[in-house]
């Protein structure tokens, strides 16, 4: 079984001595807006890497959209409106030279409702990489890619069966599998549990223990225990504005807002 | 008697009655149908299943019902109906494709979009003065393979893009996401997962479509396709006739032979058609047994 290759970057890009302070993933007074509705205003704040941070708040509140900003999935959106900044290690993900397909390889994304393709399980961890010219060993990454999210033992067998056979949270363990497959500097997840049982929910949180080791993980969760239990640091969004962000212990026992002590402690939301 | 009986008169006795009297309306529409279809196929097999033999596939046409024969209608009809498949096909399916991934919601789209659907019910006819006027006169192809092709392509185009556009758009949209999360282009997208999985209902459109060529008269008599013709074509540009328009000709001779002949023509036709359907619901069969 290969658990680790010496090659492989655990904190990839930029090794220069300036970059140190340079955050993985920022964003710089974000405005987002679909049409003339603004969903998310002036948001700034850095994710830590190899970190979780989880960004909470009621529904509509704009954490979603703001989620999917940082790839650039609201793209798709013909309506959409997007000011301010999100930089990736400093550069730009919205400069005019940059192309989404490239920022999407940089940075991953799992869903809500797993969405494995309809091939085998084999096909749905190298479709990824084979589109980018993955020049490595196939089996080698399909074995590394679901050993790390403790599938490997349990799919083994049958990995060129369809996905679609698999349980909801082996789908969406394999949704995760595909996305650490392409080695992205960053791993976002919208809110990844909130169609599985809670026994899949707690798999896929102790997954998420494991690979902070190596990828940055942002995600949203209507979950507040769930965004206390597992992440390091914690965003809160209330009706598009960032009310506070700091680490998970303080925002949750000693909140520096009225508003985040009232949505922690379930006074609303 | 409890509250509730009090509060509301059920009437439970009439809606049953009521729906029952719906399921058995929707019930006599169905078999009616299907009884009508059986009479008529029956009538037809019955009369034309005795000239059906290797003869009758093997001879050309002749004024001697004995000798008389389909070889170069069904010759034909496999040329004109393959080159058909040719040309509307990838023409169909990329406009579908073009429409329902590529195209931004423009006025010229909207336009564009509410015309193919007008087309589809354009009388086939009206393609045929079309078909005659643009490919046999302007083009010069003549009374052709090629011709009849053309003119049949856009006769089915807006069926097959309809049905393609329906098809496409009922590809969840979870499945292009997840593909565009892992830097996927929009080809990339498309040819990958979108087309895979819209595949079995293109091809169910594409085979109805087909099919409907397959049976259409109209058009290639109005551009003239040959009635008489001693000879299977041997290339796009031959002259050729089909099985409708064989058909049309022997049941229009006053001798009751020939209405016989044109039974056992309409047999072929229909065995024709339905080895179409069986090979798709095949491909579809194999298509979707990997799919959600």
């Amino acid at each position: 079984m290969i658990v680790t290759t010496p090659n492989e970057p655990t904190a990839p890009v930029a090794k220069l001595p300036e970059s140190a302070n340079i955050p993985i993933l920022a964003t710089r007074d974000a405005c987002i807006s679909y049409g003339t509705n603004q969903v998310v205003t002036n948001v700034s704040f850095s994710v830590p890497e190899t970190k979780i941070t989880a960004i909470i708040g009621p529904s509509g509140c704009g954490k979603s959209t703001l989620l999917r900003s940082f790839n650039r999935m609201n793209d798709f959106i013909p309506t959409i409106d997007i000011r301010g900044d999100i930089q990736l290690r400093g550069e730009s993900l919205y400069a005019k030279d940059i192309d989404p397909v490239e920022v999407r390889r940089k940075i991953g994304m799992v869903f809500q409702k797993p969405n494995p393709f309809p091939k085998s399980i084999y096909k749905n961890v190298t479709w990824g990489p084979n589109l980018h010219g993955y020049k490595g060993n196939h089996d080698e990454l399909v074995e590394k890619s679901l050993t790390r999210v403790a599938l490997w033992d349990e799919v083994k067998d049958r990995l060129h069966e369809s996905a679609m056979g698999l349980s909801g949270g082996q789908q969406q363990r394999l949704c995760i599998a595909r996305a650490i497959a392409m080695q992205p500097d960053v791993l976002l997840m919208d809110e990844p549990c909130s169609a599985l049982d809670p026994v899949s929910t707690s798999r896929i949180e102790d997954l998420l223990f494991e690979l902070k080791e190596r990828y940055t993980i942002v995600i949203v969760t209507h979950n507040m225990q769930q965004a206390a239990r597992v992440s390091d640091f914690t965003a809160f969004l209330d009706r598009g504005v960032l009310v506070e962000f700091g680490e998970t212990d303080q925002v949750f026992t000693r909140p520096k807002e009225q508003r985040t002590a009232d949505y922690v402690t379930g006074r609303f939301g | 008697m409890t509250t509730s009986d009090l509060m509301f008169d059920s009437n439970l006795g009439k809606r049953q009655r009521r729906a029952a009297r719906f399921r058995r309306l929707v019930a006599g529409a169905t078999w009616s149908g299907v009884v009508l279809l059986a009479v008529m196929l029956f009538h037809i097999v019955k009369e034309g299943i005795g000239w059906v033999d290797w003869q009758f596939l093997t001879s050309f046409p002749s004024i001697d019902a004995e000798k008389a024969g389909i070889k170069a209608a069904l010759a034909g009809t496999i040329w004109v109906i393959g080159l058909t498949a040719c040309i509307s096909i990838p023409v169909g399916v990329a406009s579908a494709i073009y429409l329902e991934e590529y195209a931004k919601p423009s006025r010229l789209n909207r336009l564009i979009e509410v015309n193919i659907s007008n087309l589809a019910g354009v009388p086939s006819i009206v393609y045929g003065m079309l078909g005659a006027t643009i490919f046999v006169r302007w083009l010069h192809l003549g009374q052709s393979v090629l011709a009849g092709a053309l003119t049949l392509s856009l006769l089915i185009l807006p069926v097959i893009i309809i049905a393609s556009r329906e098809a496409i758009r009922a590809v969840p949209s979870s499945l292009r996401q997840a593909a565009f999360a892992l830097g996927a282009t929009r080809w990339q997208t498309v040819s990958g997962h979108v087309l895979p999985a819209a595949t079995p209902g293109i091809l169910t459109g594409v085979i109805l479509a087909l099919s409907r060529s397959m049976g259409e008269t109209a058009p290639l008599v109005m551009m003239g396709a040959l009635t008489y013709v001693a000879y299977t074509p041997t290339g796009i540009t031959d002259e050729f006739t089909a099985l409708p328009i064989i058909i049309y000709n022997w049941s229009d001779r006053p001798q009751q032979v020939f209405h016989e002949l044109a039974a056992g023509g309409i047999v072929v036709l229909l065995a024709v058609l339905l080895a179409m359907n069986a090979i798709a619901v095949f491909i579809r069969h194999r298509s979707q047994r990997n799919s959600p």
